[in-house]
């Protein structure tokens, strides 16, 4: 069997390796290692305090709600728990690091490997392992674009909490990084851990890629760095696989390099090779003491943890019967996934799955809502869901019913009331619907009885038309075929 | 009778403002005019005579009112370490050029509460990076003392200078200092004062310039060891705003001055016989056995086998942190600024200017320690013999109380003389240990030598046993009866 993932290039085949380091800021009302607030877009320069600032004398000290947060997020990616962990000094210069050194944690991270699972598109799911988690402290902001020959700094992001999440290098394809980014962004947002935000720079993603012939040791990997968003990874991916296929392939070799993501052109760039690598010299922190986590404490946020959208997923399936990848699509959210129960919940849920999975879905995005202001409740679905299993309604009529529940957002039995929608399922009156569409069409009831049997879809459109489609389909065909046979 | 007010250490001047012999506000004018009449002895970089006589016009209505704290009334020096809130804040360093905090340590937040007045910062050395106080942008600090029959300025070592300085030409009752390897220790011993550094966490670092944060402690630096122990009680504290800062209680310090050693055990280590070290030096380590013995106390010869690591330890750590302490200085918030075309140009220029000689070199040497493909020899070999040398001490202390030894190797010397870094490392060789293994220590005046310049004798004590080490000391002092003065030739 061919592995789909496999880039055909000229001299053969080739496999993508790619291992993800997210920066996740940490939900959390104040920073990392000082009171300051974290509120998204305040004015520059407006939420520092002394300590991110880096002013003399200033000490850090740990937020505790940012270490429940790293737990329970560590908890959420069934990762290990480091009880003791370090934070470590990261020493570079620049003008948006006020204190000349990030602190971060290297050699002793809080949260050791764990798992996430990708839910593919055929119903499969796939593991990627984590590597690590750990928390550190988020840089100000340069803007060179304020003044000619000036750069101006706003340290309001200084000193904001961050969790770098690191993957294994076990992803194979531009869609399972993108289902990884995804999906971490699914736990972290049912943990509460992290907003997800990408477009307000709460996640980040630098992306490691590299290129093997399919079996092969791993390659030359490059880094690129600070993809703001699904899509940029996955087209940063593609772009830099078939760049480094094509160095390969003229017989050149990768250097290992950090490289920026254009998202104008959409290729990559060459930021710093190797050599002009930082040297960083980590060392633990003096002014903190090593974090020594109460295992009784860990348990407690253990037993806090919410329905994750792995086992959510499990139970929809086993107790809905819905198919797996319907489940995954419906608990890529909370909300959807609550409107799924509240709606399937002494329905027929396949029925209730595939009206959210489709129309539903269709309308919310029509009109750019998601499930908490919807027009249309649980409720309201649920009761168009009876009149369709109690035959009041078709099938069909009920798409009807649905558009007029979304504009005039009333209930799905005053509409079928006052449109008259209500289902002819007396055979009586569809006899003589029938009889009068039979004998209109003599010409084709011969062509039909002739052989043309494709005709047969013809008298039923003519007969729903007659009724306003609202003659049972069941009983049309019924009687149209006895009406019909020779 | 000002003249008098100035000899005044904590424990006379409170008993005196307590009697009202004389005002806060008396006393304060008192160091004020000394303060004016002492500045060939450069002890001070900012005097704050306008806030003194206003705290002490407060500290007079709070003793008339019957809320006196207890260092109500009593004018203190603070070294330029500490950050005071909108006074001047320099380190000694060119770099901090105009920085005045809008916060104040906690440390001198401690004094303010308990009624203190400031005087003004005294000088150091740059970031306290020094032992002879050679090292400030604001010129060096002289010794009061001199040697006999000589006039050549001494220097009053360091990095503490200007506290010991201050405390003993009575240019202030008593004044804060820092101890990274000794910068308490040392010069107290150069100028015939007191100076104790405590456990590592009994006082908050927060708001005072770091240079090594992993080894500094403030402390006092007083006339007598009862001063001490009455200023300490004041400084020390949990701080939650560090968390290295110890929640254990504070005694009352001076409460446990007896002077009574009976049962006590005095280890005399070994291997801090150094070579080359003077006679005298010897002479008065002994002496101060005798003495200890005399107050009942059992002396015995104890190992500390790793001693002679302690002094390449610590000139790792300490620039390692220093290097990483330091880089805040960019010119981009605050201080200094030089600029540049661009950002490292200006990073450069800043830094170039704004540093002094040996705080680039300990930047560099700290660097290099850091880089990869070094830190492992270097500093992490440097963190083991840490533990070595607290380890030495764990063990000696399972048999004695407390240690005694000399605080330098010398007396102080002329200005310029030591003109080679190592060699001026070198003076720290006693005094280090204790920062290493983060225990209290002081140093107390034994006697002058024989060019009669003042000797101190260092006492090292368990971990939170400030109480036992001031007792140790206080034993030293009464022995000592160290009563010397320097002749006052700074006065015009």
């Amino acid at each position: 069997m061919s592995n789909p993932n496999l880039i055909q290039g000229a001299t053969g085949e080739w496999e993508m390796v790619i291992g993800l380091e997210v920066h996740a800021q940490v939900t959390s009302n104040a920073k990392l290692f000082s009171g300051a607030a974290t509120t998204f877009g305040a004015e520059p320069n407006s939420q520092v305090s002394t300590v991110d600032a880096g002013f003399p004398g200033m000490l850090p000290v740990i937020n505790r709600y940012c270490v429940e947060q790293a737990v329970r997020t560590g908890l959420g990616l069934k990762a290990k728990i480091n009880l003791t962990s370090v934070f470590d000094r990261k020493n570079y210069f620049y003008a948006d690091l006020p204190n000349g050194y990030q602190i971060s944690q290297y050699k002793d991270p809080i949260v050791g490997e764990g798992r996430l699972i990708l839910d593919m598109k055929d119903g499969s799911t796939r593991e990627i392992g984590i590597t690590r988690l750990h928390l550190e402290q988020d840089a100000g902001k340069s803007m060179h674009d304020q003044h000619p020959n000036l750069t101006f700094v706003d340290l309001n992001r200084a000193g904001v909490a961050l969790m770098e999440i690191v993957s294994e290098p076990d992803m194979r394809s531009a869609e399972e990084a993108a289902l990884y980014l995804t999906k971490l962004r699914t736990v972290l947002r049912y943990l509460g851990t992290c907003d997800g935000n990408m477009e307000e720079g709460s996640m980040r993603a630098d992306v490691n890629v590299s290129v093997r012939r399919p079996g092969a040791e791993f390659g030359t990997r490059c880094e690129i760095k600070n993809v703001n968003s699904i899509r940029f990874v996955r087209a940063a991916i593609e772009y830099e696989a078939r760049r480094q296929i094509d160095i390969l392939e003229d017989g050149g070799k990768i250097d290992q390099e950090t490289r920026l993501f254009d998202s104008g052109k959409g290729v990559t760039r060459s930021m710093r090779s190797k050599e002009d690598a930082h040297d960083y010299r980590y060392f633990p922190d003096p002014d903190l003491l090593p974090l020594v986590l109460d295992a009784e404490w860990v348990a407690e946020i253990e037993k806090g943890l919410p329905e994750l959208p792995d086992e959510k997923k499990a139970r929809l399936v086993a107790d809905y019967g819905i198919k797996p990848y319907d489940a995954s699509v419906l608990v890529a959210e909370r909300e959807p996934a609550d409107f799924f129960e509240a709606v399937a919940k002494g329905r027929d849920p396949k029925l209730a799955a595939s009206w959210i999975m489709g129309d539903y879905f269709a309308m919310l995005n029509r009109l750019g809502k998601s499930v908490t202001d919807s027009p249309v409740s649980a409720k309201a679905l649920g009761e168009l869901i009876d009149l369709i299993a109690d035959d009041t309604i078709s099938g069909r009529i009920a798409k009807e019913v649905f558009e007029a529940m979304v504009e005039t957002g009333k209930a799905p039995g005053a509409i079928v009331e006052e449109k008259g929608l209500r289902q002819v399922t007396d055979t009586g009156a569809i006899e003589a619907a029938i009889d009068e569409v039979l004998a209109r069409n003599a010409d084709k009831v011969a062509e039909y009885r002739s052989g043309k049997d494709k005709l047969f879809g013809f008298f039923v459109g003519q007969v729903m038309k007659a009724t306003q489609g609202k003659a049972n389909p069941a009983a049309v065909n019924e009687i149209l075929k006895g009406k019909l046979s020779p | 009778m000002a003249g008098e007010l100035t000899k005044l250490g904590i424990a006379e001047a409170k008993a005196g403002l307590a009697a009202k012999d004389f005002s806060a506000v008396e006393l304060t004018s008192a160091f004020l005019d000394a303060m004016e009449g002492g500045r060939a002895l450069n002890a001070y970089i900012t005097e704050t005579p306008d806030l003194a006589l206003e705290q002490a016009a407060k500290s007079d209505a709070r003793i008339a009112a019957g809320e006196a704290g207890p260092l109500e009334g009593l004018p203190i020096g603070v070294k330029d370490l500490f950050c005071t809130r909108g006074v001047l804040t320099t380190a000694a360093s060119h770099i901090l050029d105009g920085f005045t905090p809008p916060y104040e340590s906690t440390v001198t937040s401690n004094l303010w509460r308990d009624g203190a007045v400031l005087l003004g910062k005294l000088n150091m050395d740059e970031f306290a990076m020094g032992g002879s106080n050679e090292n400030s942008y604001y010129g060096p600090v002289v010794n009061p003392w001199r040697r006999n029959g000589d006039t050549a300025a001494l220097v009053p070592g360091g990095s503490s200078g200007g506290s010991a300085a201050a405390v003993a030409a009575d240019l202030c009752v008593a004044a804060t200092g820092t101890d990274t390897g000794g910068s308490i220790r040392q010069p107290a011993a150069f100028t015939g004062t007191v100076g104790i550094k405590p456990t590592y966490g009994r006082c908050s670092r927060f708001g005072i310039v770091a240079f090594a944060s992993s080894l500094e402690q403030a402390g006092p630096m007083t006339k007598s060891v009862t001063d001490a122990a009455i200023l300490l009680g004041s400084m020390a504290g949990h701080d939650p705003h560090d968390s290295t800062s110890v929640p254990t209680p504070v005694p009352d310090y001076a409460a446990a001055l007896t002077g009574d050693l009976k049962g006590k055990k005095i280890g005399i280590p070994k291997e801090y016989r150094v070579d080359g070290m003077p006679a005298e030096i010897e002479a008065w380590w002994a002496k101060g056995a005798e003495w200890l013995r005399d107050a009942g106390a059992e002396v015995v010869e104890i190992s500390l086998p790793h001693t002679r690591h302690a002094l390449p330890a610590y000139y790792i750590v300490a620039p390692a942190e220093a290097s990483s302490n330091l880089a805040r200085y960019d010119g981009v918030r605050f201080g200094l600024r030089v600029p540049g075309k661009d950002l490292i140009e200006m990073y450069e220029n800043t830094r170039g200017e704004g540093f002094g000689p040996e705080v680039r070199r300990r930047i560099m040497i700290g660097t290099y320690v850091l880089s990869a493909g070094y830190y492992d020899a270097y500093y992490s070999r440097a963190q083991k013999l840490r533990r070595l040398i607290a380890n030495d001490f764990e063990t000696a202390f399972e048999t004695v109380d407390a240690v005694l030894a000399p605080t330098a190797p010398s007396a102080a010397f002329a200005s310029g003389e030591k003109a080679d870094p190592v060699s001026m490392y070198l003076l720290d060789v006693f005094t280090v240990t204790a920062n290493l293994a983060g225990l209290p220590a002081m140093s107390v005046p034994a006697g002058l030598s024989d060019q009669g310049l003042p000797m101190g004798l260092q006492v090292i004590g368990k971990p939170f046993d400030e109480a036992g080490v001031l007792n140790v000391g206080f034993a030293l002092e009464r022995a000592a009866a160290f009563k010397a003065k320097p002749a006052a030739w700074w006065r015009a």
